[in-house]
């Protein structure tokens, strides 16, 4: 057993468990949580590197063979987003100790992020359709309660939406699976695909594939499933928001990808046409919901929505050409894309945080004059926000870069337009923040106005050494874009080559 | 390489260094420019004798990002302006700017900018020119708004952005099309090779695409309408960005691409045409003002439609004749606009109409605007009046339209006399008038610009040769594609050029006598020329608001019941679509191995499910459900697994008491929707029901493979010690699945009881918000059902045991 696949499961879930054991002692519980983030960073390293050298992973829990007990596996794509899980878990721990209420941190919010952490890892390194719907009710259940913990009014009118809708996908999802098994008598990803591949009449796979869509389409916040993730992110404490933005979305993306790489490429002309033109509608609509909007955490919010369009590009690019060398492309865009945005837009929800405690409020009408009295801030909030942008030398820039050859490469001029244009739109939205709530000055009545509420000597380390973190590493990965971009690409080689897949979980067997 | 990282170094530390030497920076800052400009200077012998400089890093080389430089005539030409003049800048900016408190971010920019704009003229990559392209583009956003609590600055500095914003995306599009069909995104690798882009069948969305992005920097009309609105940022940064460098990056570009995409009749057309109306337009414009610096900035434009004209032309005369011009403009041009900024300085206005007889008081900006206009008007013995000359003679022997474009090019170089006269001479001669500030001498920061670069024009004018050999030539070179000799003379004997010049002359003096008549009567053009363009900027900027409004109300309503249905409806028809497409939606059934047993039951649901929704009260509703939920269990025992069918009884058992309990306690509800909604929802339900029905009876039609699950029959009790298939799997086989749903459990657990007993106050910021659209729609949240803590808690244990239940369902009922 490979004990690398396990300890992104252990880790979290030893952490949440200790956590709910340490009930009453808050101290004891911060702790955890922050040694639990780094130790679940950690291991999602080591296991980045062990797959970096010894190619995709593969480990049979309970020791059944492949197809019959549950399979953990990891690729390339599987570990980077577990890395990343593990840098947002980490970031958002540090955070949350300086920034939420204590309240909330005394009734459950530790051991919940925890729990929120292994169904995120556990849906990236399933190798197993059902598990992977267990993940994904982990995950709906630690996000709900942590969403609505507290009990806000507008939490829990939030909470509501976000939950019902994402039961409607959970029951698809489930249906779905088992239509499938019906079909293929199986479960495992690795058998299904070769099952799934032999059929003599791929079509009705097809239409089961299209549940899948939208069941993951929900979960991803695609067009036009995604009114749950305008209506609740906004609500709950910013940390909260922060680890959702970074992550709930992605693990709805990255079911996407695995599915439409490894299981349904049956008839790519249509579904993946499909994805295409629902990339095209993600991306506007999600920009569009953007502009409309005044708050900061919603300006963020729309913006989520915009860039999984960018995200379900490469996977569309990539089934509509024959050539392995644009999908490759086009799959290491939408990889690079992802790693790229989950480290930018959790930075951007903590940035948001810090200016509600400068400013008083999330209503860029009510902030201003940060630019003037914190241009440290200022700073920490442009390289995101610009990156976010896609402009150069950020992270966004490679992201959008490659996106945008690949689709310019398969010749499917009308998206690469649309993702240009998208990405001006998102620009303007960055500086529409960007103007009122740092280059305006602050309105007559703002906290700002009266001595600024500053931030204690432990506050600033915990809320803006995090920001200051994610913000290196947007930097980083702009300026050392080969080497990553070579991580990427050799993840969308693992996602292109699907035999290695199969083979790394079935072995011989066939 | 490091000439350029030298500059984004510098600007990291500018802020702090400004803080300890405070006066002093903007000398100790301007060094490194001039430190930079005698490195690129050393180079001249060298590329003067043919020779290019390269360096190549590697960067994304998988995404043809590499930053390779490669230091050429042309780039020489431009980097060693705009180091030259950055230094002037900076040190013009300690004075300008001396105690602002935002002056460490304003060196910090300025550098920024520096070392973008080098690197984009060294760029020798195509992606990385892109990424310093678009560095300045942000540098001068961030410059333009450095006063940044006026509201016009800011909406100033976004409108820059995002026209040279969205002009920089199509060249990123034109860039990477050209890298795709040229086969490489190195220039030195395009230029080198034989097989020409001009016959590409993308050669005209290529072309279309890089002049929107070298149109939009280099403010050609009808894009033009940024420029003058970005003087709002602090003189010496209009002077430096707006004048002599950044908007010279369009024209860069042109000349960069000229030996790839230049000499087809769209390039003709396309920039000759742009060119020369941007020529008139600003020049036209310019002649309106009164304000000396947008003054200044219209007749940039009017500069910049000129040299656009004249690559557009193509001739190795008019390349000659707009590098020269390029170069003169960039000297007087600078002068004017730090002379205008010093007359702000020291006047406290910049409204020509306020100034006059400062000459007695500012000798010493006198003399410098002085030389500086005469230059600008192209008086003999400057290099502008070289420049002007070429400019004629190049325009009259344009292939096929020189005698329109003549008479255009006289009759904007009248306008520049004007301009000239207005900006360099007007202030200073007259009788002295009131000014806000009792005008006194600049101090030495703010004159040893305009008088460095007034005199410099003077020098080359009178003495060509200076710059004829060593930059001009080598520039031409390079744009041209082979080499070129020019050779500059102030005296070209009596031709056609000292005529025209001869003829723009006069007339500029004459419409200068006669400027306020003429700026009355021009001023009928604005709304043409200029308030028309920046109308569409408006008004896409306000439709786009609109459109974003629209859509999200639309979109993101509120309701969940629309949100449901959306949802519903998009599964529907994308299923439905797809096994419509199949063309066959479901093979006949085949009823034959049906018991009595199983039709009853079926009959049983499908009734027990009627009730439900025809039920007129609730507690009957739910009594309906229990029957479906029971009437399923006996399915499975039907189908010989009993443990799903006690879990599936005990779950619905307690989900009818639940239900009961909780309704019990809620009023008894009116019927809310209309006779039409419940026909759409129950049309929708239906469609929903019935494909669903349809893919499960599809998944029965055609099992592809058998089940996995015989192995489990197999190995259960041999290897697993358990006589119960069930059991094993959820505890063995599929324990990681337990593991989780334990945990959905737990969690849940959780959820209850925080929900119950924790109340965070109201805390004041998520008042405003309590709807998802901005334009708050009031009466949304009333309609809305109050979700109270009731569902939430109730939905918990719910799905917890609804997530139990299936997995056993799944793989325990095996047939």
């Amino acid at each position: 057993m490979n004990v690398l696949l396990v300890l992104p499961l252990v880790i979290p879930l030893t952490t949440a468990a200790a956590s709910l054991l340490a009930w009453r002692r808050l101290p004891l519980q911060r702790f955890l949580a922050v040694a639990g983030a780094a130790a679940l960073l950690a291991a999602s390293a080591a296991l980045l590197a062990g797959v970096w050298t010894n190619g995709i992973a593969a480990t049979q829990m309970g020791g059944w063979p492949a197809p019959f007990g549950i399979t953990l596996v990891a690729d390339l794509f599987s570990a980077v987003m577990v890395v990343l899980a593990g840098v947002v878990g980490l970031a958002v721990a540090v955070y949350s100790l300086a920034s939420l209420d204590e309240p909330r941190e005394s009734f459950g919010y530790y051991p919940l992020l925890h729990v929120l952490l292994m169904g995120v890892c556990g849906a990236f390194l399933t190798g197993d359709l059902f598990n992977l719907y267990v993940w994904f009710e982990v995950m709906l259940m630690a996000s709900f309660v942590l969403l609505a913990l507290g009990g806000e009014p507008d939490q829990l009118r939030g909470a509501i939406k976000y939950v019902t809708l994402n039961l409607v996908a959970s029951a698809l999802f489930l249906a779905a699976v088992g239509i499938l098994y019906g079909l293929a008598g199986t479960l495992n990803l690795a058998d299904l695909a070769g099952k799934l591949n032999s059929l003599a009449e791929p079509s009705t796979v097809t239409a089961l594939a299209m549940l899948f869509l939208v069941a993951f389409g929900i979960k991803a916040a695609v067009f036009p499933l995604f009114f749950w993730l305008p209506a609740s992110y906004h609500t709950p404490p910013v940390a909260v928001s922060a680890v959702f933005a970074g992550l709930l979305t992605k693990v709805g993306v990255y079911a996407l990808i695995r599915v439409f790489t490894l299981l349904f490429v049956q008839d790519v002309g249509y579904t993946h046409t499909l994805i295409l033109v629902l990339s095209g509608l993600t991306m506007v609509t999600g920009v569009l919901g953007a502009a409309a909007q005044q708050e900061f955490r919603r300006i963020l919010s729309f913006h989520i929505i915009s860039q999984i369009g960018y995200m379900i590009l490469g996977l569309g690019l990539a089934g509509l050409t024959t050539s392995t060398a644009l999908a490759t492309l086009a799959l290491a865009g939408s990889v690079f894309y992802i790693t790229h945005h989950i480290i930018v837009k959790t930075n951007l929800f903590l940035v948001s945080g810090v200016a509600r405690r400068l400013g008083g409020s999330f209503e860029l009408k009510a902030l201003g004059g940060l630019y003037r009295g914190r241009p440290g801030l200022a700073i920490l909030f442009l390289i995101p926000a610009l990156s976010l942008a896609g402009m150069p030398p950020l992270s966004g820039f490679f992201a959008k870069l490659s996106l945008v050859q690949a689709g310019l490469g398969a010749g499917q001029y009308a998206i690469v337009a649309v993702a240009l244009v998208v990405g001006l739109l998102t620009l303007f939205s960055m500086t529409k923040i960007w103007a009122e709530a740092f280059w305006k000055p602050a309105p007559a009545d703002s906290a700002l106005d009266s001595p600024p509420p500053d931030l204690g000597p432990r506050e600033r380390y915990t809320l803006l050494l995090p920001i200051g973190l994610l913000a290196v590493l947007t930097v980083t990965i702009g300026l050392a874009a080969g080497p990553v971009f070579t991580l990427a690409t050799r993840a969308a080689e693992q996602l292109v080559n699907r035999d290695a897949y199969v083979h790394a979980v079935l072995g011989g067997q066939r | 390489m490091t000439a350029v990282l030298s500059g984004f170094v510098l600007a990291l530390v500018a802020p702090g260094l400004y803080r300890r030497a405070r006066a002093g920076a903007g000398w100790l800052l301007a060094l490194l420019p001039l430190g930079l400009a005698g490195y690129f200077g050393s180079y001249t012998e060298a590329v003067a004798a043919g020779e290019t400089v390269r360096a190549s890093y590697s960067w994304a080389p998988a995404l043809g990002v590499d930053l390779s430089f490669c230091l050429d005539g042309l780039s020489l030409l431009f980097a060693l302006l705009i180091t030259g003049i950055g230094a002037l800048i900076l040190i013009y900016a300690g004075g300008y700017l001396s105690g602002h408190p935002q002056l460490g971010r304003l060196y910090a920019f300025l550098l920024l900018f520096m070392a973008s704009m080098l690197g984009l003229v060294l760029a020798d990559n195509l992606l990385a020119l892109f990424v310093f392209w678009e560095l300045t583009s942000l540098s001068s956003y961030l410059l333009i708004g450095f006063d940044h609590e006026r509201a016009e600055a800011r909406a100033a500095a976004l409108q820059a952005l995002l026209v040279t914003g969205g002009g920089g995306l199509a060249l990123l599009a034109g860039l990477l099309l050209l890298g795709q069909a040229g086969g490489s995104l190195e220039l030195s690798v395009l230029l080198g090779q034989p097989h020409d882009l001009r016959g590409h069948p993308l050669y005209l969305p290529m072309l279309l695409l890089v002049l929107l992005g070298a149109f939009t920097k280099s403010a050609q009309f009808p894009f033009h309408f940024w420029l003058p609105g970005a003087m709002a940022a602090p003189t010496p940064i209009s002077a430096y960005l707006h004048s002599a460098t950044m908007v010279k990056a369009g024209v860069y570009l042109l000349a960069r691409l000229h030996p790839l995409l230049g000499g087809t009749d769209a390039w003709h057309a396309l920039v000759t045409g742009f060119g020369a109306a941007t020529m008139l337009a600003g020049g036209l414009l310019a002649v309106t003002q009164t304000d000396l610096k947008r003054i200044l900035a219209y007749s940039t434009v009017s500069a910049l439609g000129t040299l656009v004209l004249l690559l557009g032309i193509g001739t190795s005369a008019a390349v000659t004749a707009a590098l020269v011009f390029l170069l003169a403009h960039a000297l007087y041009k600078g002068a004017l606009f730090l002379v205008a900024g010093a007359l702000d300085h020291e006047t406290g206005t910049r409204d020509v109409r306020q100034l006059g007889g400062l000459w007695r008081t500012m000798p010493v900006t006198a003399a410098a605007a002085g030389l500086a206009a005469l230059s600008l008007a192209g008086f003999a013995p400057f290099l502008s009046f070289i420049g002007k000359e070429l400019v004629f003679e190049a325009v009259w022997a344009a292939p096929g339209a020189g005698f329109i474009l003549a008479p255009a090019a006289v009759l904007a170089g009248a306008l520049f006399v004007v301009t000239a006269g207005l900006t360099g001479v007007r202030p200073f001669w007259g009788a002295p008038r009131a000014t806000p500030r009792p005008p006194h001498e600049a101090p030495l920061s703010l004159w040893l610009g305009p008088v460095l670069l007034a005199g410099s024009g003077l020098l080359f004018g009178l003495w060509p040769a200076l710059v004829a050999a060593q930059l001009v030539s080598p520039a031409v070179t390079a744009v041209v594609g082979h080499p070129q000799h020019v050779l500059l003379a102030l005296w070209h004997g009596f031709n056609l050029a000292l005529a025209l010049s001869g003829v723009s002359l006069v007339l500029g003096l004459a419409l200068y006598l006669g400027w306020n008549a003429i700026r009355r009567a021009s001023a009928c053009l604005e709304p043409l020329l200029n308030r028309g363009p920046a109308m569409w900027y408006e008004v896409a900027l306000r439709g786009l608001n609109r459109l974003a409004q629209g859509q999200t109300r639309l979109l993101q309503s509120g309701y969940l019941r629309y949100y449901l249905m959306i949802v519903l409806v998009a599964t529907a028809g994308l299923t439905g679509a797809t096994l419509v497409r199949r063309g066959r939606l479901a093979s006949p059934v085949d009823w034959s191995g049906l018991s009595f047993y199983d039709a009853g039951l079926a009959l049983l649901i499908l009734l027990a499910t009627a009730a439900a929704v025809l039920a007129r009260s609730r507690l009957a509703a739910i009594a309906a459900l229990g029957v479906v939920g029971y009437s399923v269990a006996l399915v499975f025992v039907l189908f010989g697994a009993p443990d799903v069918a006690m879990t599936q009884f005990l779950v619905e058992t307690l989900t009818v008491i639940l239900f009961v309990l909780v309704f019990y306690h809620l009023p008894e509800s009116p019927a809310v929707s209309h006779t039409l909604a419940r026909l759409r929802d129950a049309l929708l339900a239906a469609a929903v029901g019935v494909l669903m029905t349809g893919l499960v009876l599809l998944a029965g039609d055609v099992q592809y493979h058998p089940p996995i699950s015989a192995y489990f029959a197999e190995h259960s009790l041999a290897d697993a010690h358990g006589r119960n298939l069930v059991n094993v799997i959820l505890v063995d086989f599929r324990g990681l699945d337990t593991l989780g749903e334990i945990t959905v459990l737990a969690v849940a657990g959780v959820g209850v009881y925080a929900l119950l007993k924790l109340r965070v106050g109201a805390q004041g910021h998520s008042a405003a918000g309590s709807t998802e659209v901005q334009p708050a729609r009031t009466d949304a949240a009333p309609l809305e059902p109050e979700p109270g803590p009731v569902p939430a808690v109730n939905g918990a244990p719910q799905d917890g045991g609804l997530a139990l239940a299936n997995p056993a369902a799944e793989e325990g009922g095996g047939r």
